[in-house]
């Protein structure tokens, strides 16, 4: 329980320490734009591979599991929109993140501790923890929402594709059924838990590699450690923020 | 000049440094010798504040440094240079990219400023064409020389090696010790070094302060320290057959 507490701390001090006045606004500025496109652009590919099979299975099961005539076969497509909009854009895409970017962050800040590149930014005088973190937050808080919106697209796209082609339904029904009562706040709610779990990730995952210590085992361990973390505080805020939002 | 004053260190209730005392001398370049695990780095990274100490006092001139705040650090760490053993540059960023990046960070010079003083510092340490390469396409003598044309970029007032030499041949630490003792002279710098190689003990050492199991058992110089009567000194610098072929010459 200490250990837990002693843990907690430092993340909040960490979390302070990040959210301090930046020493060189432009080269912040600079390194928010690297890390939009090292974080952001580069995970568009695999949101969007993900999110067109999810979209496509979620079509198919629901039109193996709603063959009862007494279904209207638009339902299929509304399934398939209400499914990728409100739990699959956002929570199932930020368990993938978490993964690839999680990572990513925790072993590119934990090999920079072990090898002294830390040390070397506090010498300088440089506040490590911002230069390092509040960047990766900025990027990933700022272009995850992008992330989620071509999630919600490509997946409905997967699924009008897997539904037409392999003739479960018509290309009309699928699409009266996801334009049918649609809730536009449905959108709100997946943007704002995207805005949270990116900073689940980002902060978790940098919290793991800036307190590494010892040598490349511990690096691959805290690694393992920050989307482990991630992951669980992601599900848990997912039924929170669900409570909260749509209550 | 540095004063460490009744420095204490301890690692979860072991202690790694006992009450050290020791003055460094400004335009000098002063060693912290040791073995391995004596507690060297440990000294040289609570001197820098990169370790909390537990007690004692750390001066920086009439400054008590370990009693500052991250703003105060910052104003006596722009004048700091320091040296890693790993070299720790920047993998992400070019050589040019990280002996600018001081500069970057803490001038407001311009573009071709930055450039002509990057190029002055690394044609200090005889790095020629290879603004472009990055850390890892570097050799071992490479990277200390980029590390140190990183650590001069702002003209320090202080600067800190740690182990300059360790994973080099002779010849390269030869040239590597001779370029931090020509640039402690050239810019008057107060230089620690922390190292257990005999050659810069001899080749530089002009202050050198012996540490073992982290307590100070020796102060002196290149000249005293063959004559010493420290048992555990002479343990140390006679460890080497050839040294003790030249001890029994004597």
């Amino acid at each position: 329980m200490i250990k837990f507490l002693t843990q907690f701390g430092r993340y909040f001090l960490l979390l302070k320490k990040v959210f301090s006045k930046p020493e060189k606004p432009s080269i912040y500025y600079k390194q928010t734009v690297r890390e939009l496109i090292f974080l952001g652009v580069n995970s568009i590919g695999i949101i969007a591979i993900i999110s067109f099979f999810m979209g496509a299975v979620i079509t198919l099961q629901t039109a193996y599991n709603t063959e009862n005539p007494i279904y209207p076969k638009y339902l299929i497509g509304l399934g398939c929109r209400d499914s990728m909009i409100l739990e699959f854009s956002s929570t199932i895409a930020a368990l993938i993140l978490a993964g690839k970017v999680g990572s990513s962050i925790a072993s590119e800040i934990g090999t920079m501790r072990v090898t002294e590149q830390i040390d070397a930014l506090e010498i300088m005088g440089v506040n490590s923890a911002s230069f390092l973190i509040l960047p990766k937050m900025i990027a990933t808080l700022l272009f995850n929402p992008f992330l989620t919106i071509i999630a919600i697209i490509v997946g409905i796209f997967g699924g009008w594709i897997a539904g037409t082609f392999s003739g479960v339904l018509t290309s009309e029904n699928f699409i009266y059924g996801i334009q049918y009562e649609f809730i536009p706040y449905y959108i709100v709610y997946s943007l704002i838990k995207t805005v949270f779990f990116a900073f689940i990730i980002t902060s978790v995952s940098s919290f793991q590699g800036y307190f590494v210590e010892g040598g490349s085992l511990e690096v691959g361990r805290a690694s393992t450690k920050a989307v482990v973390y991630s992951s669980v505080l992601i599900l848990l805020f997912n039924v929170i923020l669900t409570q909260l939002l749509l209550s | 000049m540095i004063k460490v004053v009744n420095l204490c260190k301890s690692f979860n209730g072991k202690t790694v440094l006992d009450n050290i005392s020791v003055t460094f001398e400004p335009g000098k370049t002063n060693l912290i010798i040791g073995r391995s695990g004596s507690g060297k780095t440990v000294l040289l990274k609570s001197i820098v504040g990169l370790h909390e100490i537990d007690s004692g006092e750390v001066w920086y001139e009439n400054t008590l440094f370990n009693k500052l705040d991250f703003a105060g650090k910052k104003k006596i760490r722009s004048e700091m240079g320091m040296l890693f053993q790993g070299s720790a540059l920047f993998d992400s960023l070019t050589v040019e990219q990280n002996v600018r990046f001081p500069l970057d960070m803490f001038t407001d010079n311009s573009s071709e400023e930055k450039i002509e003083r990057v190029n002055f510092c690394l044609n200090r340490v005889d790095i020629k064409n290879s603004n472009n390469l990055f850390p890892s396409e570097l050799s071992g003598g490479m990277k200390k020389r980029v590390a140190i044309a990183r650590a001069i970029s702002l003209n320090p007032k202080y600067l800190f090696c740690d182990e300059p030499n360790s994973g080099l041949d002779p010849i390269t630490a030869i040239l590597i010790d001779a370029l931090i003792k020509e640039l402690t002279v050239e810019y008057s710098m107060t230089t620690i070094v922390n190292t257990h190689d005999m050659n810069s003990v001899m080749e530089i050492g002009e202050k050198i302060v012996f540490i073992s199991e982290g307590v100070k058992c020796w102060e002196g110089n290149k000249n005293d320290i063959l004559n010493s009567d420290c048992n555990t000194l002479n343990d140390f610098v006679f460890a080497n057959s050839l040294a003790k072929k030249l001890r029994a010459t004597k």
